[in-house]
């Protein structure tokens, strides 16, 4: 495959390619549209920065993203809102087995946000970021787009915390890397970890890790100007460079989570330290637990940052004493574990894998968490979240709030071409998930709710030892709380033009 | 060892009487879909060889698709099944139904054509049981009492290690702690273990004869197959190349009916149901495809995985309405996308042979090839053919397959006489 041209960088927002890092100062517009004709024009004419790289680097990044009902009031056709991924048309909130899912029930049941239930889902999601100056810009923006036809429902504001996230720990040092070279063969059995992603795992209308091209909405006869789809050359491809945007406000009980464990621990703060660096399954400078490996990872590196933090497996931890099993990092990112070590190179190798022919022929039962663990490349997230809240120092966390401290937390964003198999799956399958590799009875000890569907417990958090009893920990509260959410569609440029259009044309 | 076995019970739905029969489901439950123990006609959880249960409403929603061949669309009727898979033998299991239910199934299946009346409930059920073509077991010879006893076990132990200090003791000293703690709770009658019963003679004697005799009937007709093997790789070829792939995406209303009811319980059930490819060809396949999943079920895969699965408990393929179509039910841990999900990424070449002779399927290369590989077609093919389950009853709603392993390996590992280092540390892991 030929590698991504500039004419679709140019066609792509920003954010798909750049987490905008730079610019440290971000806020998130939630507008609700009142008056579709006037709305289409200034979104046919925002200025959205693209995913072009641009010497010097931009001051300033403006993104938009649009949710299936912003799509209705924009009067796209049903018919082309019908061909979007069933999750995005629902919405975060639209079906009460999807609230189940990602443990968005009990305190964090959607009824309980500040937005995006089901009677306050923004239309549109306005993203600024700004190098020094954000205030003005916002004032400026807020003040075009009420003229504009929206109603601002809410500003999401974030603080810069130096890369570091409201519990302490450095944030963002994981994402998966994107083929824009195209180079990424998805076919065939995959047998070793890699952090490399096809393109179309992230961006629609170029293949994904099955080799094959999202359902997204394309149009016949038509003579818009939009990009031809990849698979069908005649027709016009809506999705294609853009993709969809998960947004998440979590709150974080910073004391709660310092105080927590400085009980367990009995005061003793390295102590408290390691065990929170166990909950999270890094060290609170984002190093990895388990060593780095001799071995270079496709698509870890070549920043060394990248590879002291990354180049690892979790082959160095089988009994998962370094980074317990049931940590953060392992299941948001379970690497290698679905990878059998036992398995055989070569035809026969291959063979003996599909049809778990070790397992059949030993003698001794594979250990309990053996295989458990579903096919790490399919689940991968590009993060994109800014933090909120005031910045604390360690010691500020560790004491009891300041009366009428604000709440801190993360605006959790992420990219992905298909919700239900990459972010829901993550949030469900794994980190909410009580089964998770053989576990039983806990939930992620970072962002679990504490409550599984079956009723029974899901608060406690297993420490392997290297021999003896694993070390419990028992009733973990809620550290993080979901206070809003939403899913929208993060369009390409000429997409955006044309969604605009349409509005503007009836 | 008691062996587990299912049945099926399938009768045609009066047309007048469905809205009667579908109320009278739904007083069963209480969240939607899910068994109530206090329904007031069949109680399932008092059957204490009963693992999972369900009551299904068979629709074929997918009756158009044949048109794709020429052929007419298929009789409209619509059946209610109700699935058992439990311990011991089949008689045994409708008798203890019979005795427990049998008034609320006389009500239940007298929305039925041709209905059964409580005197003639027995002859009934047998006659309108459909046998398995192929079925799966996670366990085989797991009982439900083995795993509630197990479960008590786990929960006592784990109890028992939080309220003693034995942090610093060796796995030996650990062992040593439990043991003799296990050994008074079970003379005070607060822990029962009941010793494995042996296994059936002549369930043992019919599973040698069936380990051994589907090989030499192979071997037998080794020349034959070898001929023909040759045609039918170019019938299936021909075949692959012009079925027609009918997969379009389920309605939402259709797909809202069946999210309603998963992911209320760590397991969750599939029911799925649809038309075969027409023709001999398909159907010989499938139903040699069958035999073969059912052989290694029985004799290979029977000790807590399927291949590279571990999420299903009990699965089976059942043929119904003259071989015309299949069904295909399972329970399964975790929610429905991990669950297609390990189809396609683990076993879909084993996904392919079988569902690839379901009419619409999408497209296969050499029976096991691509199909399921076409991620979204697949999961669109799935969902589309899958019904929701009326009543659904789980008897161990908050236990995985992997749970009830880790409490047989918890008890296995107590009641050595003795154990290797190695092996005790690996039992202490299990806590």
């Amino acid at each position: 495959m030929a590698p991504l041209s500039n004419d679709d960088f140019k066609d792509m927002q920003g954010l798909l390619r750049f987490g905008y890092g730079k610019l440290t100062q971000a806020c998130f517009l939630l507008l609700r549209i009142d008056e579709s004709a006037s709305a289409s024009r200034w979104l046919g004419q925002a200025p959205v920065t693209t995913a072009e790289t641009q010497n010097p680097p931009p001051s300033r990044a403006l993104q938009i993203a649009i949710t299936a009902q912003g799509l209705k009031k924009l009067r796209v056709p049903e018919e082309v809102i019908n061909a979007f991924s069933p999750e995005f048309i629902s919405g975060m909130t639209g079906e009460d087995n999807r609230s189940r899912r990602l443990g968005d029930v009990g305190a964090n049941s959607p009824d309980q946000w500040l937005w995006g239930q089901q009677s306050s889902v923004p239309d549109i999601v306005v993203l600024l970021y700004e190098q020094s100056s954000l205030h003005e810009w916002k004032n400026t923006i807020e003040s075009q787009v009420e003229s504009s036809g929206f109603a601002l429902l809410r500003t999401l504001v974030t603080t810069n915390m130096g890369g570091v996230e409201p519990f302490g720990f450095v944030d963002g040092v994981s994402n998966p890397a994107v083929d824009w070279e195209r180079r990424r063969d998805s076919s065939g059995d995959k047998l070793s970890y890699g952090n490399l992603s096809m393109l179309g795992e992230f961006v629609l209308g170029y293949p994904n890790e099955y080799g094959r091209y999202t359902t997204r909405p394309i149009l016949e006869n038509s003579t818009a100007d939009l990009p031809n789809a990849e698979d069908a050359p005649a027709k016009k491809d809506l999705g294609r460079n853009g993709t969809y945007l998960v947004m998440r406000q979590l709150d974080q009980d910073v004391h709660g989570f310092w105080q927590f464990l400085n009980e367990q621990t009995g005061g003793d703060s390295d102590h408290a330290q390691k065990l929170a660096e166990l909950f999270v399954g890094r060290r609170m400078s984002g190093e990895s637990l388990p060593p780095q490996s001799n071995e270079p990872i496709e698509g870890v590196g070549p920043a060394a940052d990248d590879i002291r933090r990354n180049q690892f497996t979790f082959d160095s931890d089988p009994q998962g004493v370094l980074c317990p099993f049931g940590s953060h990092i392992r299941r948001a990112n379970p690497r290698n574990i679905d990878l059998p070590s036992d398995t055989p190179r070569g035809a026969l190798g291959r063979l003996s894998r599909i049809l778990a022919l070790n397992r059949v022929l030993s003698k001794d039962p594979a250990p309990l968490h053996f295989d458990r663990v579903a096919s790490t490349r399919f689940h991968r997230l590009i993060r994109r979240g800014r933090e909120y809240g005031p910045p604390l120092t360690q010691d500020q966390r560790k004491a009891a709030p300041i009366p009428n401290e604000p709440a801190s937390g993360l605006h959790f964003i992420c990219l992905n071409a298909n919700i239900g198999r990459q972010f829901e799956f993550i949030q469900g399958s794994w980190l909410q998930s009580t089964t998770f590799d053989g576990l039983r009875d806990e939930d992620d000890p970072l962002v679990g709710i504490r409550q599984t569907a079956a009723g029974c417990p899901a608060s406690r958090f297993s420490l392997p030892t290297d021999a003896g009893l694993r070390q419990q920990i028992h009733n973990i509260p809620r550290f993080v709380t979901v206070r809003g959410g939403a899913y929208f569609f993060l369009p390409g440029i000429r997409a955006l033009r044309y969604i605009a259009r349409v509005g503007t044309s009836s | 060892m008691t062996p587990q076995a299912n049945i099926m019970i399938v009768a045609s739905i009066a047309p007048s009487h469905e809205n009667e029969l579908r109320s009278l489901l739904a007083s069963m439950t209480s969240q939607p879909g899910t068994y109530d123990p206090t329904n007031a006609l069949v109680p399932f959880h008092e059957i204490d060889t009963l693992h999972f249960a369900r009551f299904v409403i068979l629709e074929d929603a997918t009756r158009d698709d044949l048109l794709a061949y020429g052929d007419p669309i298929a009789a409209s009727g619509k059946s209610l099944a109700l699935l058992c898979d439990f311990d011991g033998e089949v008689d045994r299991f409708i008798g203890d139904l019979v005795s427990i239910a049998g008034v609320g199934l006389v009500r239940i299946f007298s929305n039925c054509v041709s209905p059964p009346t409580v005197a003639n409930l027995t002859s009934w059920l047998h006659a309108h049981n459909a046998r398995a073509s192929a079925s799966y077991v996670n366990w085989i010879g797991r009982t439900l009492v083995q795993v509630h006893e197990e479960e008590l076990l786990y929960q006592a132990l784990g109890k028992r290690i939080e309220a003693t200090d034995l942090s610093g003791s060796s796995p030996r000293q650990v062992w040593d702690a439990l043991h003799r703690f296990v050994e008074q709770e079970q003379t005070a009658g607060r822990i029962t273990l009941t010793p494995e019963p042996p296994t059936p003679l002549s369930w043992r004697i019919k599973n040698i004869l069936h380990c051994i005799g589907i090989p030499l009937l192979l071997l037998l007709f080794l020349p034959l197959i070898l001929l023909y093997l040759p045609f039918f790789l170019i019938q299936l070829r021909i075949h692959e190349k012009t079925d027609p792939v009918i997969a379009p995406r389920p309605r939402a209303d259709h797909n809202h009916d069946l999210a309603r009811i998963e992911d209320h319980l760590v397991t969750n059930q599939f029911s799925a149901y649809g038309n075969l490819k027409p023709g001999s060809f398909r159907r010989w396949t499938i139903a040699t495809v069958f035999l073969a999943i059912d052989y290694t079920a029985r004799h290979v895969f029977n000790r807590g995985f399927l291949a590279r699965v571990v999420t299903i408990q009990f699965a089976r393929w059942v043929f119904l309405d003259d071989h015309k179509r299949a069904f295909f039910a399972s329970n399964y841990d975790g929610s429905l996308e991990a669950y297609m999900g390990d189809f396609i990424n683990k076993v879909a070449w084993g996904l392919n042979v079988v569902f690839s002779n379901g009419l619409g399927y999408p497209k296969t290369d050499w029976l096991i090839a691509n199909g399921a590989k076409d991620e979204l077609t697949f999961k669109d093919y799935l969902r589309r053919h899958q019904l929701p389950t009326q009543v659904w009853y789980n008897a161990t709603p908050n236990l995985t397959a992997c749970d009830k392993e880790r409490n047989a390996r918890i008890r296995s590992g107590l009641e050595q006489p003795w154990m290797s280092d190695r092996a005790l540390q690996q039992w202490i892991g299990l806590f």
